[in-house]
């Protein structure tokens, strides 16, 4: 598989198109035969993707071509393939959310996000799987069936983002954009082994993000190298006057504190170990990854402490009311009157019925959860008790943070206390589920930016360990300099990439 | 339904028993050029769901942003409404689901409004009365359905519905009283004399056009009665888009009997919205709106608080325009107007009609006269507003240039007026093609006189014995001969001259 040109990484192949080496087309079409023959469907292979656009893709590669050719790229990642999750609408592109309620819809606009993909002459290869409405952490609530992990078929990939991790693990696609509202970048980024990065709220624009929460959500790069997410990073990020709560400050120096860490010298940098997120109930192969981890960041030169941040063991209640509160609202939209799915009971129904009819059946039962919820949490009589306390809890939460950051660079945690679990194991206790993110949820809280990187492999099960690192806002080059140098020192210990020891996929009946 | 059988108590016999607290609340819809919280035109009239885009249809992923100058125009309407204006607010969801609401809440305020404890000083009969604002806050306006099949044209009986997203997130100011207390009988001109004077100060502003009758200004009327001297306030009703001014007061006056009647005989006040119905000026029962009624706002998370910077604010301060109350008593003090005069100018929606007309060149007094003569009967006729009626204030003072300089007389005016209305071209040319001139020319004139002298000799020979007076019944036959195409006063002198 060396001499393919899929387990490269966007930054080689970005080197290699501008070397002449190869063109877009060919690694376009590499890719399509990838998914062609791992991807599968609901029942077989990784299903990472819904929909595959093999025309768009490769009538955008030949652009890219004839721009480079001509000597005009557009960026510097010009006709590097990319996946992205099926959160963001693109334009003419079915965008379905993994939810049967936008079956068939096909938005009239691209995302902010997708149009600067598009104007900087990526094509899209298609929109990845995920937990309907990005709700879950397992890609087991998509209405389209779930996502399996590269590692292990009989696997969950993480959530909400498994499509596009997965798709990134089994090399269907060197690049893919996620959405992290909880850890649905990071968390599947951990168990599949592979590099996402949720950057600062509102450092890259929401604007076309279909919202699951819109004071968390945030969109970012998944890849399988921290340098990869960098360029990524860097390309998506910025002020969109389409999106208010878009910071004005550009997004920069991203690569250049990738190339920085990866020369490996941390000196002086001071990192935190969250007290509050390791523990009892944490996977005993998943702390001694991170313990090294660590270690290897004490040896590089960084001075590591220990912090406590005393509020994040109430961060996963609030959570679960802030989300939900805001989840009720936004999903109310989806009432068969304008677009997706329509619903017609029998008789002389009047629109209420067809609303009412609709939302059954065309909403999953997590999303049902979370609209009652969300919908209880802001009664009259409750919103003090619950939206009121969780967002007390926020500003607490925030302000751990800001103490922590007095002391020290960076904060560290594992970034799942598990490696990934069965399908359908935890599927019928929301609750085990919920924990998955009691790591990630923290910097959504507080809109802080994190990253998970590979940590290794657990010795039980051998799977994938992600190590998260948090900055503070619009500090995300840190978060670049401290995974590019752990990266950097894992892959010397391990003698390459991490996915490099993934077992290969088997192709799937055609 | 206890409405349904209910006996309205006389307006006059109400006031024996129970006292009237109201409270209105006024929707003003702004004349940005875009939307609350997108770029889409606003513009009146187009092509149904011509002017949408992904925000304003609620399309799944679609974001606000927060439209500037609808933020200044609120920030304008709060000053000259003397309120507070909010050093940081944010904008809230109003949840629940209609078919015209894009995305099943309204951005609205909760709150924290933008604008907050004002007030508007409104006169009733000499007699001024403090209209304490509670709050103004920005919001967007909904789709407009429009329902098909059904006999009342409500959604009750339709068998389906046409909705136009054209309307969907038009800027939107609602300006709220707090209790209006203490106006007893003349609770119905103090709540139309409120509206007239929101309207003429947000006109004034320059904000909206404040059009009621193509909505661009909306009111609801919120009734309730307490017994005489009680503390504690009864069960509101709350009538829902009274869009005249007329009808404001009608249905103030109508809920004070509705309610007087239910109460009197016995019975409880239901709370609930009621439908204003134009023809009866009655109300009839809307939806049932208990206090339980749950919007489960919170804080529009896609959008940032405002915070308009203090400069800001007293920079707008600056821009304000003169109150209409101090405008009006300046204009009248120019112009000479009566009291009446004047109130009956403003009352008609003239003012700034015949300002314009004597900028023009008129004389003050024609100006009124005209205006709230020829030209409101023609606006009564059809029904149209003062500004529809085919005329401009320039013209009006064309055709008055005219009188002045006897070239045409009044009478003659009101042709001059049609000649307008049909569009024949400026006064002078309507005047040249239907040959209205005033026929001041002795020799025709001297001619007719002898017709008129000859025909009459008994009127002449009074005339000669002295009784002038009775020169009109000759100046009559002239007027006459001459269509009344002549001077009355040219004519006069030359039967005085003729037979004294």
């Amino acid at each position: 598989m060396s001499t393919s040109p899929i387990t490269r990484t966007a930054a080689e192949l970005a080197d290699d198109l501008a070397a002449g080496a190869t063109t877009s087309v060919e690694l376009t079409r590499a890719h399509l035969d990838r998914i062609a023959s791992v991807d599968g469907d609901a029942t077989e292979g990784v299903h990472a993707f819904l929909h595959v656009d093999a025309e768009g893709a490769l009538a955008s590669a030949a652009e890219s071509d004839a721009r480079r050719a001509a000597g005009a790229p557009l960026h510097r990642l010009d006709g590097v393939p990319i996946a992205i999750k099926d959160v963001l609408t693109t334009r003419g592109l079915p965008t379905t959310c993994a939810s049967k309620i936008l079956e068939g819809w096909r938005p009239p606009y691209d995302a902010t996000v997708v149009g600067k993909i598009r104007a900087a002459g990526l094509p899209i290869l298609g929109k990845t799987n995920m937990d309907e409405f990005a709700m879950g952490s397992s890609t087991e609530h998509s209405a389209y069936g779930p996502t399996r992990n590269p590692w292990a078929l009989d696997r969950i990939p993480g959530g909400s983002g498994g499509g596009s991790a997965a798709a990134v693990a089994a090399y269907e696609a060197p690049l893919a954009i996620g959405t992290d509202t909880g850890g649905s970048i990071r968390q599947p980024g951990a168990v599949t082994g592979t590099v996402g990065v949720k950057p600062t709220y509102g450092s890259v624009s929401r604007y076309g993000l279909v919202a699951m929460a819109n004071s968390l959500d945030q969109a970012g790069p998944v890849t399988r190298s921290v340098l990869d997410s960098a360029l990524l990073h860097e390309l998506i990020g910025g002020h969109d006057p389409l999106d208010s709560t878009s910071v004005q400050q550009p997004v920069t120096g991203l690569v250049e504190a990738a190339l920085q860490g990866a020369s490996g010298d941390l000196s002086g940098l001071r990192v935190g170990v969250i007290k509050e997120l390791a523990g009892d109930g944490w996977q005993p192969g998943v702390m001694a990854r991170f313990q090294e981890s660590v270690d290897l960041l004490t040896k590089l030169g960084a001075e590591v402490v220990e912090v406590s941040c005393p509020s994040f063991v109430h961060a996963m209640a609030a959570y679960y009311l802030v989300m939900p509160a805001e989840v009720s609202s936004n999903l109310a939209k989806f009432d068969a009157m304008r677009f997706g799915l329509r619903v017609v009971p029998d008789g002389q129904p009047s629109a209420e019925d067809v609303m009412k009819a609709t939302r059954d059946a065309g909403f999953g039962d997590e999303v049902k959860r979370r609209i009652i919820v969300g919908t209880y949490a802001l009664s009259s009589g409750y919103y003090d008790a619950y939206y009121g306390q969780a967002q007390k809890v926020r500003t607490l939460i925030s302000r751990d943070f800001a103490a922590a950051y007095d002391r020290v660079d960076v904060l560290v945690s594992p970034t799942s206390p598990t490696t990934a679990f069965k399908l359908g194991e935890k599927l019928d206790d929301p609750l085990a589920m919920y924990l998955q993110d009691l790591a990630t949820i923290p910097a959504n809280l507080a809109g802080v930016p994190g990253i998970s990187v590979p940590a290794g492999l657990a010795d039980e099960d051998g799977l994938p360990v992600g190590f998260q690192v948090l900055a503070p806002a619009l500090a995300d080059d840190r978060l670049y300099r401290v995974g590019a140098a752990l990266e950097a020192a894992h892959a010397a210990a391990w003698g390459g990439p991490l996915l490099a020891q993934a077992p290969a996929l088997q192709e799937v009946a055609r | 339904m206890t409405s349904a059988v209910t006996t309205l108590v006389p307006f006059e016999k109400v006031l024996e028993t129970f006292d009237p607290t109201m409270g209105l609340e006024v929707h003003v819809e702004l004349n940005t050029a875009t939307k609350m919280f997108c770029g889409c035109p606003t513009e009146f009239g187009a092509e149904p769901n011509t002017q949408v885009c992904p925000t304003c249809l609620g399309l799944p992923g679609a974001m606000p942003v927060v439209n500037g100058a609808a933020v200044e125009s609120a920030i304008r309407i709060g000053l000259a409404l003397n309120c507070e204006i909010a050093e940081w607010c944010r904008f809230a969801r109003k949840n629940y689901f209609y078919p015209d609401m894009p995305k099943n809440f309204q951005t609205s305020q909760y709150d924290e409004p933008i604008c907050f404890e004002g007030y508007l000083d409104v006169e009733v009969d000499g007699e001024t009365y403090r209209v304490e604002i509670e709050r103004a806050h920005m919001e967007e306006d909904t789709g407009k359905a429009t329902h098909i099949g059904g006999a009342t044209g409500r959604i009750h009986g339709a068998s389906h519905s046409l909705i136009d997203y054209n309307r969907a997130g038009i800027p939107l100011i609602e300006i709220v009283t707090k209790p209006i207390r203490g106006t007893g009988a003349k609770a119905p001109e103090v709540a139309k004399a409120y509206v007239a004077a929101l309207r003429e100060l947000v006109k004034g502003l320059g904000v909206s056009d404040v059009r009621m009758d193509q909505g661009s200004m909306r009111c609801d009327v919120n009734l309730s009665l307490a017994p005489k001297g009680s503390e504690v306030l009864g069960t509101r009703t709350e009538t829902k888009n009274v869009n005249s001014l007329r009808s404001v007061e009608r249905a103030v006056r109508y809920e004070m009997s509705r309610h007087a009647g239910i109460l009197s005989a016995g019975g409880s006040i239901l709370q609930e919205t009621r439908h204003f119905h134009e023809g009866d000026g009655s109300t009839s029962a809307g939806r049932e709106k208990s206090d339980a009624e749950d919007y489960r706002y919170f804080p529009e998370p896609d959008l940032v608080p405002v915070a308009p910077a203090r400069e800001w604010v007293e920079e707008l301060r600056g821009t304000l325009p003169e109150p209409p109350a101090v405008r009006r008593a300046r204009l009248q003090e120019a112009w000479g107007f009566s009291d009446m005069e004047m109130r009956d100018t403003v009352g008609a929606g003239a003012l700034e009609l015949v300002e314009e007309t004597i900028a023009a060149g008129a004389a003050p007094q024609a100006a009124r006269k005209w205006w709230l003569g020829e030209l409101a009967r023609r606006a009564n006729d059809h029904g149209l507003e003062l500004t529809e009626v085919g005329v401009t204030p320039v013209q009006v003072a064309e055709v008055q240039g005219l009188v002045d300089a006897k070239t045409i007389n009044d009478k003659l005016a009101r042709q001059v007026f049609e000649g307008l209305y049909a569009g024949e071209g400026t006064p002078a040319e309507i005047v040249e093609k239907r040959g209205l001139a005033v026929v001041s020319d002795d020799g025709a004139l001297s001619a007719a006189v002898d017709n008129a002298i000859a025909g009459n000799p008994d009127v002449a020979q009074k005339i000669r014995d002295g009784k002038v007076a009775a020169a009109g019944a000759l100046i009559g036959a002239v007027m006459k001969e001459m269509r009344g195409q002549a001077d009355a006063g040219r004519v006069r002198e030359l039967i005085l001259a003729k037979l004294t």
